[in-house]
């Protein structure tokens, strides 16, 4: 086990510029998801990791040795592909042992090792199958069980879950950490699903068109999203966007601060860092961060869209100040569509981002974090 | 019930006019072999006298054993399966390796050999007859078997690595990048992954290279002259002399030398129809 560091890794196809100058410590033992929308990167930045994609500039190291010009061989990592990438002309088990016999490991070691992984992933009874004759979850377990028999310096994961179903994701995603947590490996996980980057990582590396936005913890990244993107990116039903402009109220001598909406409608919200009177600004609320309110007096008007059941929940979209928003709830309303609610954002909750450099504006009240690696 | 059963007459319509269609087109392709055939056990006296028939009512190996004892033909036969086999070899060795070139690489000046290889494919083998001459002549290499099999790979490399090629785009190049993460050099992976499932286009390839090289006489009729380096298709011509077509002779040779290229397509049949990618990724 390992820990990577890459420092300024850049890669360009031509004039192109894929990654521009990804910094990233990984420390060993870690579990880092890499996540982002299609064409992010993500990929390229496994890839450079793995060796099969030369890096342009910048160094990535294992174990305190910088790798950029290693072959793959030789740098004692494991990866598991979206295709999975098993061999068809090989059985399971020759699957499983072709790195070991590349390493010129004892007949009878390898078959302790293969015996002894393929009992973790419940591959006993198929190791002497081809790769056709096994189902797509099948298929995904050699393809992990491959990676795990070499114990290598790290993990590498691009989309390893995407070709299955929703049930049995579920239940690879709780087996991968599960043997994360055995082997204690440094793993790096790419996805564009945002659950799977939300349940499974260690830290989260948010990306976005070659750019690290965001790293830290699935709660931080959730909490504390640094910008418009990463609040928008990660969670599911996404953050609802609300344009106006910022303003600061008195209230009994209390510094009080609030967001004025297109319709002249005010939202108060935390003072925040850095932000000044007219300031054209973004409100940020999760849909569980908005509530509806009975009485009038304490709510904006929203006209009601749609209702949609999500069975521990139901999720109402509505129409407040122009723009649609979603707002969750764990009651059973029943509002007719075209009814008028009133709804109340949770002021503690809620993020104001700078509308231009859509950076969020944390209240004075949190503590200065830096935000990228 | 009346829906069933009409469905049913249609579907056996169906069937049964794709079958005659097949039918019909195997007929067409197998007519002009089996009467290669017929005229070869066909005695010589009766050849022309009997007019049209289906059959002729005497046969006789009288030609084969005339081809095989009297004549030059096993000599002409043993310089073609040397010409063919060893073209066939060294073209699908090479079109192999630059398909595979073609197939997994961006290399500068691509396109360009590309465009080249297949602007080769585009004169006719008659305007290049002269030019080739002139060059292999001082080399030593007309009228000799190393000469043939020069031109010949020349002359199929290009459609050859093109066939390979298209072979090896059917392969997910994640099967060579995950063999090169488990500790194969790019090249061990060629060998060990792709090369095995690329058998039924290394079969295609040969096959096609092989029947190519067999068949060929235009270069072989003007770059070869002596006996001694003749291949078989020039060696056909001998039949024909100046005053006649000795026709039962030529179809015996021709039957005999229908023989190495269907051994060959049998040991080979195997690779053709094997689909050995299936179960490499997620499908
Ligand atoms: N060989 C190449 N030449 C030019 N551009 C490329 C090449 N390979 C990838 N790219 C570009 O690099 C960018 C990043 O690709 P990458 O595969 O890393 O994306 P990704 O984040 O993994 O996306 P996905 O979620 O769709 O897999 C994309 O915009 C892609 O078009
Ligand atoms: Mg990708």
């Amino acid at each position: 086990m390992a820990s990577i560091e890459i420092a300024n890794a850049r890669k360009s196809y031509g004039a192109v510029d894929v990654l521009h100058g990804i910094n990233l410590n990984i420390s060993d033992g870690e579990f880092i998801v890499l996540v982002g929308p299609s064409g992010c990167g993500k990929s390229t930045l496994l890839r450079m990791i793995a060796g099969l994609e030369d890096i342009t500039s910048g160094d990535i190291s294992i174990a305190g040795d910088v790798i950029n010009d290693l072959q793959p061989k030789d740098r004692d990592i494991a990866m598991v592909f979206q295709s999975y990438a098993l061999y068809p002309h090989m059985s399971v088990a020759e699957n499983m042992s072709y790195a070991l016999k590349l390493r010129k490991t004892a007949k009878d070691k390898i078959a302790d090792a293969i015996g002894n992984v393929a009992d973790i992933l419940g591959l006993s009874a198929l190791l002497e199958r081809r790769p056709k004759a096994l189902s797509g979850g099948q298929r995904q377990r050699v393809a992990m069980g491959r990676a795990i028999v070499r114990k290598p310096q790290a993990f590498l994961f691009d989309e390893p879950l995407s070709n299955l179903d929703a049930r049995l994701r579920e239940q690879m995603r709780t087996e991968i950490r599960k043997l994360h947590h055995r082997l204690g490996a440094t793993s790096v996980y790419v996805t564009h699903d945002q659950i799977e980057a939300m349940t499974m990582a260690d830290r989260i590396v948010a990306m976005h068109d070659g750019i690290i936005q965001q790293v830290g913890s699935p709660v931080e990244i959730y909490d504390r999203p640094a910008n418009i993107f990463v609040a928008s990116f990660i969670g599911s039903p996404a953050m609802n966007f609300l344009e106006g402009a910022y303003e600061t109220t008195a209230d009994n001598g209390d510094q009080g601060a609030g967001i004025r909406l297109s319709d002249g409608s005010l939202v108060p919200v935390l003072p925040a860092q850095g932000a000044s009177t007219n300031q054209p600004v973004t409100l940020g609320a999760r849909p569980e961060h908005i509530t509806i309110v009975q009485d009038a007096a304490n709510g904006l008007p929203a006209r009601v869209d749609l209702i949609e059941p999500m069975g521990l929940s139901t999720l109402v979209h509505a129409t407040l100040a122009g723009k649609p928003i979603k707002i969750f709830t764990m009651d059973r309303p029943d509002y007719a569509v075209d009814s008028f609610i009133h709804v109340a954002f949770d002021m503690e909750k809620v993020h104001v981002f700078d509308s231009s450099s859509e950076l969020r504006l944390p209240p004075l009240t949190e503590p200065h974090t830096g935000h990228s690696d | 019930m009346t829906l069933t059963g009409h469905t049913t007459t249609r579907k056996m319509l169906y069937w049964g006019s794709h079958y005659l269609m097949i039918a019909a087109f195997v007929l067409f392709a197998l007519f002009p072999l089996y009467w290669l055939l017929k005229v070869s056990v066909t005695p010589n006296d009766i050849l022309y006298t009997e007019g049209v028939r289906m059959w002729p009512s005497r046969t006789t190996w009288e030609n084969y054993t005339f081809v095989l004892t009297q004549s030059n033909f096993p000599h002409y036969f043993m310089n073609s399966v040397i010409v063919a086999g060893t073209t066939a070899a060294v073209t699908t060795v090479i079109a192999a390796l630059t398909g595979y070139a073609f197939s997994r690489f961006a290399f500068r000046g691509k396109v360009i050999i590309v465009a080249l290889m297949l602007i080769t494919q585009m004169f006719p083998l008659v305007m290049l007859i002269a030019p080739i001459f002139k060059i292999l002549a001082p080399l030593g290499l007309t009228d000799s078997l190393t000469g043939l099999i020069i031109v010949y790979t020349a002359f199929n490399v290009p459609f050859a690595t093109f066939l390979m090629q298209s072979f090896f785009d059917g392969i997910p190049k994640d099967l060579e990048e995950a063999a090169m993460i488990d500790g194969n050099t790019r090249f061990e992976a060629f060998r060990a992954i792709i090369l095995p499932l690329t058998l039924p286009g290394v079969a295609a390839t040969l096959g096609f290279v092989f029947t190519a090289a067999w068949s060929e006489l235009l270069f072989a009729l003007m770059l070869v002259s002596s006996e001694s380096a003749s291949t078989f298709p020039v060696g056909l011509l001998s039949f024909v002399s100046k005053f006649s077509v000795d026709f039962g002779q030529m179809m015996a040779a021709g039957v005999l030398a229908l023989i190495p290229a269907c051994l060959f397509f049998l040991l080979i049949q195997r690779y053709l129809v094997q689909g050995l990618t299936a179960g490499a990724v997620k499908g």
